[in-house]
């Protein structure tokens, strides 16, 4: 029990620490990586709750994907990131402010939180106890059963998401030179030789 | 030893920071429309943690569905939020957030 207090405390106080980082860093690629490290925590906290699916797969999806996006976009853009960056101290105020209100907020919130006793009734899908059923057995149960519409719904966003970001960077360039394989194997000899007779002494 | 009796108010508890950073870093970078993707990603993430801390507490593996689905749509929405980006780039030489006016009315 103290490992996991101890853990969870660790995972949290890094996870956010690097939140703050990806906020308020100077460089966009740090952000970046902080953001990553933002991600590998918050898959241990999700280990420590007992959801290792979703930790597996958000460090799949997070880090080896969307992170990995950031950082090619970030590089491959020739900005002057610390133009983007003034006006950041006049925002501070304003956004603390915010912040904290919010956090206050949101912090009441979850103080004051009750749990009905007669919750255990609604369940739509009681989770099995963990030595009879791993979790990702338990959700792969009920993803491709009950919720068989929604998955082939998330596929179908990934798709169109697929095709919107190739149709929107896709550009056709002038003057690069390509293989045409269809070109190539069209030419003829009579397209492409031609047979001149040359008068000894006279050249062409 | 209270303290490290954890429950879901500390995962819930994490949630509301992590959210309320990716509210701040809107506020905070309003020129930069890439930190403001990646606040974005922050608040999703929130929202993740909610869901399963919610899930594992009620022994209800929907929230975990759920959050799969979510991480879907973040997934989605960063490829093409960084695609336009991109793409901006591309014709206008900048991506700060305040010259993008185009479309004012």
């Amino acid at each position: 029990m103290i490992v996991q207090g101890l853990a969870f405390y660790m995972f949290a106080a890094v996870a956010v620490a690097a939140a703050v980082m990806v906020v308020s860093a100077r460089n966009p690629v740090h952000s970046v990586l902080f953001l990553i490290l933002a991600f590998f925590n918050a898959a241990g906290l999700f280990i420590l709750m007992g959801a290792e699916f979703i930790a597996m797969i958000l460090v799949v999806v997070y880090v080896g994907a969307v992170a990995v996006l950031f950082l090619f976009v970030v590089m491959m853009l020739d900005i002057s990131f610390s133009e983007l960056r003034q006006g950041f101290l006049q925002y501070l105020p304003m956004g603390g402010l915010v912040g904290v209100v919010l956090l206050a907020e949101l912090l009441t919130i979850v103080a004051g939180w009750l749990i009905s006793p007669q919750v255990g009734e609604v369940r739509a899908h009681p989770t099995p106890p963990m030595d009879q059923l791993t979790n990702t057995h338990a959700i792969g149960r009920i993803l491709y059963t009950d919720y068989v519409y929604l998955f082939q719904a998330a596929g179908m966003v990934l798709l169109v998401a697929m095709i919107g970001a190739i149709v929107l960077t896709l550009r056709s360039r002038e003057g690069v030179k390509k293989q045409r394989i269809a070109t190539q194997l069209a030419r003829r000899r009579e397209d492409s030789v031609e047979i001149k007779k040359v008068q000894p002494g006279s050249g062409i | 030893m209270q303290m490290l009796q954890i429950g879901l108010s500390h995962y819930l508890a994490v949630a509301a920071i992590l959210f309320t950073i990716g509210i701040f870093g809107i506020f905070l970078n309003r020129k930069n429309v890439i930190i403001i993707l990646m606040s974005v990603e922050l608040i999703l993430l929130a929202v993740n943690i909610n869901l399963v801390a919610f899930s594992v507490h009620l022994q209800d593996l929907t929230g975990q569905i759920f959050a799969m689905l979510v991480l879907t749509v973040a997934a989605a929405e960063a490829a093409i939020g960084l695609a336009i980006i991109v793409v901006y780039f591309r014709n206008r030489g900048t991506i700060a957030v305040e010259d993008i006016n185009v479309m004012k009315g």
